[in-house]
């Protein structure tokens, strides 16, 4: 079985977004990029896969820069077999849609024929937590999200989701779409011959229009602007300078 | 054209507050009927119908909703969009599991974690975990949308709409339920509570974080972590707080031997008082805690606890 993962160049998760003076976005110019952890994890798990028998080739897409490229080569040290790059934007501040990426990826299903799509759960960027599910409704797959165990039993998928009252157990019939959760696996640290090796792995340079999908935006940014700043705070010295003020200043104490 | 909430109803029960609050947020856009969809599910349906601001509820009680498993939700939701200008979700995993899905077979685009309404087509969501706040417009004619139920007040009680009952969609999903692993506690939900004591790596063990369930115990909070403490098994994942976890903003907000990371602050930062233990003067929490308290965590819990007596 083929598996796809979708990745995504992303602010580096250490780095603090800085927003513009001019309320257009964040600066991401000069700015540390990585792949998006969620998507780490998804490559991770694909590899595993692999390892394990089920999975026969992993092929990384990103959409976005030219510069996504880095991203992929990431992936592809990691253990991907090949890589697709869609070049959908010419500058960083250019921000691809889930819609859209969704009826690319979808695009790329249907040439590449995978068993399954592992997508990560968020980008930390747009905290859109979309992609994967919109994904899995142009093609009518299985939707599985928020995936943190997954055992393949035969066209059948045994998952835990990470969900709000704690974990769920789910069945669901390959092919299947899938988002990663944190605790679905710890990322592999690349090692630098995997590296220099990954230099040589195929990447396919594609274009918007290869697939016939018009890219541009439901949404229209009008401003992005800086949180409201919380008030500076003060220093106790002892717990009943604390429980004392939490009472008598706070008032959230009784 | 009016507004159709997607109400949290699973295993037939529904999840009130953060349905109420995503309501509070829903009549900001128009008439709102409810809908209210699981298996046994007439007890929700009364308990939204008291709910003020709801103008109907749509009563689907079919075994196929049982779990909210995403297929046959979009697929009911879908067939109902016709006459609803917005669909609106709450932000909570089983809404972001379905609103996606729901506006990619309507072809819109999904507005997540919507904190605040500026008009029908104006909307105003957090990027970058909260270190950016973006106001978009949107030109598609519906709008799909999950509400960051911590940014609203819940609606409340007082209400009497009709309940109408209406036909399941026949859907055939590739995905079935197997079981829950949810631990029982008596403590109040992370989400709805107005104290919540939190625990990071700094905690230690599993047997230590037991410091503060009994410091939560006595505030009457409810208990959450980090992410560190949940991945090192110290806390079960559904009590993480933060960009990936629940987000929170109680009335206070205690964090102790967590450092502060962006991710965690995400979720917490717009309690209303934040209190900080940590031994460490320089972790980051202390730059949005109201309260810090440079200190051994087992030296300060204890003696808080104690002092609650
Ligand atoms: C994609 C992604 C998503 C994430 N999502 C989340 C999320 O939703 N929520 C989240 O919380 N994190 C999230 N994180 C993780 C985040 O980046 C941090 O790693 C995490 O929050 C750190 O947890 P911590 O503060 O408990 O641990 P640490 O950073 O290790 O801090 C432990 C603190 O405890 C203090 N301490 C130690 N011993 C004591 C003692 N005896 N007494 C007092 N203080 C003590 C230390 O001084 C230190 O400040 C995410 C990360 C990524 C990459
Ligand atoms: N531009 C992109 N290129 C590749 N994958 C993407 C892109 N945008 C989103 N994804 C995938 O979709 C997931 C969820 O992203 P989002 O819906 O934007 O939060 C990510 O973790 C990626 O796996």
């Amino acid at each position: 079985m083929k598996i796809l993962v979708p990745v995504k160049r992303v602010i580096d998760y250490s780095v603090k977004a800085r927003v513009k003076s001019d309320q257009s976005g964040v600066e991401l110019n000069n700015v540390k990029m990585s792949i998006n952890p969620f998507d780490e994890i998804a490559v991770e798990e694909a590899i595993r896969m692999k390892e394990a028998g089920t999975a026969s080739e992993i092929v990384v897409v990103s959409i976005g820069v030219e510069k996504s490229q880095e991203t992929l080569r990431t992936a592809l040290a990691m253990g991907a077999d090949r890589a697709i790059l869609i070049k959908a934007a010419d500058t960083v501040d250019t921000d691809i849609e889930p819609l859209a990426v969704a009826k690319l990826l979808a695009k790329v299903t249907e040439e590449e024929a995978p068993g399954m799509v592992i997508l990560g759960k968020q980008a930390i960027d747009n905290d859109m937590n979309a992609t994967g599910q919109m994904l899995s409704a142009l093609l009518g797959w299985s939707q599985v999200t928020y995936a943190s165990k997954i055992t393949v039993d035969g066209d059948t998928l045994n998952v835990t989701r990470e969900v709000d009252a704690g974990l769920q157990n789910i069945t669901a019939k390959l092919p299947a779409v899938i988002t990663a959760d944190l605790r679905l696996n710890e990322p592999r640290y690349v090692k630098l011959p995997n590296i220099m090796k990954a230099k040589k792995k195929p990447m396919d340079i594609k274009t918007p229009e290869d697939y016939g999908v018009d890219v541009s935006p439901r949404l229209t940014i009008t401003s992005v602007v800086e949180p409201p700043a919380r008030a500076a705070g003060i220093k106790v010295e002892s717990v009943t300078e604390l429980m004392d003020k939490l009472k008598n200043e706070a008032g959230v104490l009784s | 054209m009016s507004v159709l909430l997607i109400a949290e109803v699973l295993e037939g029960q529904l999840n009130k507050d953060s349905t109420a609050k995503a309501l509070t947020a829903a009549v900001q856009l128009g008439d709102v009927d409810v809908l209210c969809a699981s298996s046994g599910c007439g007890d929700a349906a009364s308990e939204l119908a008291a709910l003020q601001g709801v103008a109907k509820v749509l009563c689907a009680n079919d075994a196929s909703y049982e779990y909210a498993i995403a297929e046959p939700m979009a697929a009911l939701i879908v067939s109902l969009a016709d006459k609803y200008e917005h669909i609106v979700f709450p932000a909570t995993t089983s809404g972001k599991n379905i609103a996606p899905r729901v506006a990619a077979l309507l072809d819109v685009m999904v507005i997540s974690e919507v904190m605040e309404i500026k008009g029908a087509d104006e909307f105003v969501r957090p990027i970058y975990a909260g270190n950016a706040i973006q106001t978009v417009t949107t030109a598609d004619a519906k709008k799909v949308m999950t509400i960051r139920t911590a940014s609203f007040d819940n609606a409340a009680d007082g209400g009497s709409a009709a309940i109408e009952e209406i036909a399941a969609v026949a859907c055939d999903t590739p995905v079935a339920w197997v079981s829950n692993e949810v631990q029982k506690s008596d403590r109040p939900e992370l989400t709805s509570s107005s104290v919540i004591v939190s625990g990071g790596r700094g905690v230690g063990s599993e047997e230590d974080f037991k410091l503060i369930e009994a410091l939560a115990d006595k505030l009457g909070a409810a208990v959450g972590a980090s992410r560190a403490a949940v991945d090192a098994g110290f806390a079960p994942n559904d009590q993480q707080v933060g960009q990936t976890g629940k987000i929170v903003a109680p009335q206070l907000y205690i964090a102790v031997g967590i450092s502060g990371a962006i991710q965690h602050l995400a979720g917490m930062k717009d309690s209303k008082v934040i209190v900080a233990i940590n031994k460490d003067e320089d972790a980051p929490i202390f730059q949005v805690a109201d309260y810090g308290l440079v200190a051994d965590l087992f030296d300060a819990v204890p003696e808080m606890t104690a002092a609650l007596e």
